[in-house]
């Protein structure tokens, strides 16, 4: 009855917009990657620019949002087809699988920072170090024990947010930017100890072993019958896997009483903690599941790459991370997505900015934070069960 | 006109009382060894001229500040120091005096902060129960609309909608709805009608009586700058001046009395 209720205020709109919307994305991301010249690159993000532009000033964006908004899960199935149809394309092409790949552990990453910035506005400036624990932990796990790869991936999540939690008693007691301070030391420290540390491969940095799931070794080029197969094949399925339990997690987690305490613990401690809420108890929760998530993606990504190194896991490459939340819209899931094909795959395939890749991400921040700060996806309020019908 | 229920019935058996209660900041003494008694089922009315010490009282009942000395007692345990959320797990919820809503989140969001501790915060339950999660919501949704019902029906159809876009008053009205959500025992009102014209404050004096007119056994606190609100809703008034307890009667008769008017208006040279 309620839930009647609930959507009798909706106009119906229909999937078809969003659906048209996610073709055409997935077309255009396939030209993207494919195309080599640079001419053709520019052109093609110009394009996009506009397309983007006369959507919004002709009301087609809300159309497809509306349609978005009431079929989020019909969108969801379809936007994990499109995924799949873009490894398909790229069946055989190891750089564009690889680019592919790095999106999807990005995106995982950055959902676990969006759990902790986004909901609970706990700041962490020390992403990619938790990304790079992962990483570090499948390297040694790989290298000197035969623990099943698979279990590694998680063991590399835990790690981080147990080496996570060190930081929480200087978290909890500071707040804002004096929080966001103990991470951006916890940042720098944690490259220099792995500069420093000869075990873990010092500044030359470790090899990582591949995936191996019950003999199936996932860095050998596979093939059914006359077609080859990219051995990143392999990666990309168990990172899409390690997505949606990522995105299906956050979501649940954004749809239920914790998102409404992390989310009021972050507007008003103080009106929150007069309503019973155990403050410390929920930044603990959101920083460590936070942590967990990039850990994962960490873990994985070592493995995908093979060969990691302290340079990978710099300062910088946190605000990255903080850059695509900020740039997709902060506590937005879906711009979390969008933010992190943008940023990883345009400097990839725009090879003449690739040296001016920071300098372009701070002008692109600043824009955003000027024009439209609530990200490219604003969050939109919160609904428990949005579009059910009972 | 909703007139003030007089509550004939256990009106001497105290729901809240300090003694010798006394908050210093620094040098400055905002409570003064306070001995204050709020009876059970009463709508007590708390004045004085600003910085008397009125909203240190709250905060200090509430845990948002320790106090200095003295003791609180509520429903015959003692709560002195106690934390904001012990309060509120012991039943006492209040409103702010400057609005503490949460802007971006919608009615049934804000609502449904103040009803933290009747809802399941496990993780396993939040997480991957998904249908219990859903009976839980389904209840709640439907006591946020009969509890909307009440002060504003308009604004059930807008229950899914940022709080940020409503006016001064219906913000307050959310306020109010979000302390009385989890059923407390206690209510304190800081200030409800600042910010808001002279209708607005008859309305919402309106909606208080309306409150008290449904849960009987309801004690409110009040603190106010507006005389006429105090006079038609309250049963009896304390008055604070610089952090003491002045006068402790009906309104009419502090209102009368000479030591209330010198701290209101200041002695004659």
């Amino acid at each position: 009855m309620t839930e009647m209720n609930i959507s009798r205020a909706q106009s119906h709109a229909p999937l078809w917009p969003s659906l048209a919307a996610l073709v055409l994305a997935t077309g255009y991301l396939i030209a993207l990657l494919a195309a080599e010249e640079q001419t053709l690159i520019i052109g093609l993000l110009a394009a996009a620019v506009v397309v983007v532009v006369a959507a919004n000033y002709l009301g087609v964006s809300d159309a497809v949002s509306r349609s978005f908004a009431e079929h989020e899960d019909a969108f969801s199935f379809c936007a994990i087809a499109a995924a799949f149809a873009v490894a398909a394309y790229f069946h055989d092409n190891h750089f564009v699988l690889l680019l592919v790949v790095t999106v999807i552990l990005y995106i995982v990453a950055t959902l676990g920072l969006n759990v902790q910035f986004g909901y609970s506005g706990v700041l962490n400036f020390a992403g990619a170090s938790f990304f790079g624990i992962g990483a570090y932990t499948s390297a040694v796990l790989n290298a000197h024990t035969a623990v099943p790869t698979l279990l590694v991936v998680l063991i590399g999540g835990v790690c981080a947010a147990v080496i996570g939690s060190l930081l929480l008693l200087p978290v909890l007691r500071t707040r804002g930017h004096y929080a966001a301070l103990v991470t951006i030391a916890f940042a720098l420290l944690f490259k220099t100890f792995l500069e420093v540390n000869d075990v873990l491969g010092g500044p030359q940095g470790l090899q990582v072993g591949g995936m191996n799931i019950l003999g199936w070794s996932f860095n050998d080029n596979l093939s059914i019958g006359s077609i080859d197969l990219s051995f990143y094949l392999n990666y990309f399925l168990v990172s899409m896997l390690l997505l949606i339990g990522a995105f299906v997690l956050v979501r649940r987690l954004e749809r239920s009483w914790i998102g409404l305490n992390l989310d009021a613990l972050r507007l008003d401690e103080t009106a929150a903690g007069c309503f019973g809420l155990n403050i410390a108890r929920w930044k603990i929760v959101s920083f460590t599941l936070g942590n967990l998530l990039i850990g994962m993606a960490g873990a994985l990504f070592g493995m995908v790459g093979s060969f990691i190194a302290p340079n990978n896991y710099t300062f910088a490459d946190s605000l990255i991370l903080v850059s695509i939340l900020l740039l997709g819209g902060i506590g937005n899931l879906w711009g979390v997505v969008v933010a992190t094909i943008i940023v990883v795959i345009v400097p990839e395939k725009l090879q003449t900015i690739q040296e001016y890749r920071f300098l372009i991400y701070a002008t692109l921040v600043i824009a955003v934070l000027l024009f439209r700060p609530d990200g490219l996806l604003p969050r939109p309020v919160r609904r428990y069960f949005p579009g059910a019908r009972s | 006109m909703i007139e003030a229920v007089t509550t004939t019935t256990a009106v001497h058996s105290p729901i809240l009382e300090a003694r010798g209660l006394t908050r210093q900041f620094g040098g400055v003494v905002a409570l003064d060894s306070l001995d204050l008694q709020v009876n059970a089922n009463e709508i007590l009315g708390l004045i004085g001229p600003n910085g008397s010490g009125k909203t240190t009282f709250f905060n200090v009942i509430t845990g948002i500040y320790q106090p200095s000395g003295g003791t609180v007692t509520f429903e015959n345990a003692d709560v002195t120091g106690a934390s904001p959320q012990k309060m509120y797990h012991a039943g006492v919820s209040r409103t702010f005096q400057r609005s503490r809503l949460s802007l971006p989140l919608s009615l049934f969001d804000n609502i449904m902060i103040g009803n933290h501790k009747r809802l399941n915060q496990g993780l396993w339950f939040n997480l991957m129960s998904r249908s219990a999660f859903k009976d839980e919501f389904e209840k709640n949704y439907q006591a946020t609309r009969a509890l909307l019902e009440i002060f504003s029906p308009p604004l059930v159809k807008r229950i899914f909608e940022p709080v940020a876009t409503l006016p001064m008053i219906d913000r307050r009205r959310i306020e109010i709805c979000r302390a009385l959500i989890s059923e407390p025992r206690l209510l304190l009102l800081d200030e409800p009608s600042a910010g808001m014209t002279h209708d607005e404050t008859a309305e919402l004096m309106n909606d208080i009586l309306l409150v008290r007119e449904q849960k009987k056994n309801l004690t409110i606190v009040i603190v106010e700058h507006e005389m006429g609100m105090i006079e038609r809703i309250t049963n009896r008034c304390v008055v604070l001046n610089f952090g003491r307890k002045i006068a402790d009667g009906p309104y009419r008769s502090v209102a009368a009395d000479p030591l209330v008017q010198e701290a209101y208006l200041g002695t004659s040279v």
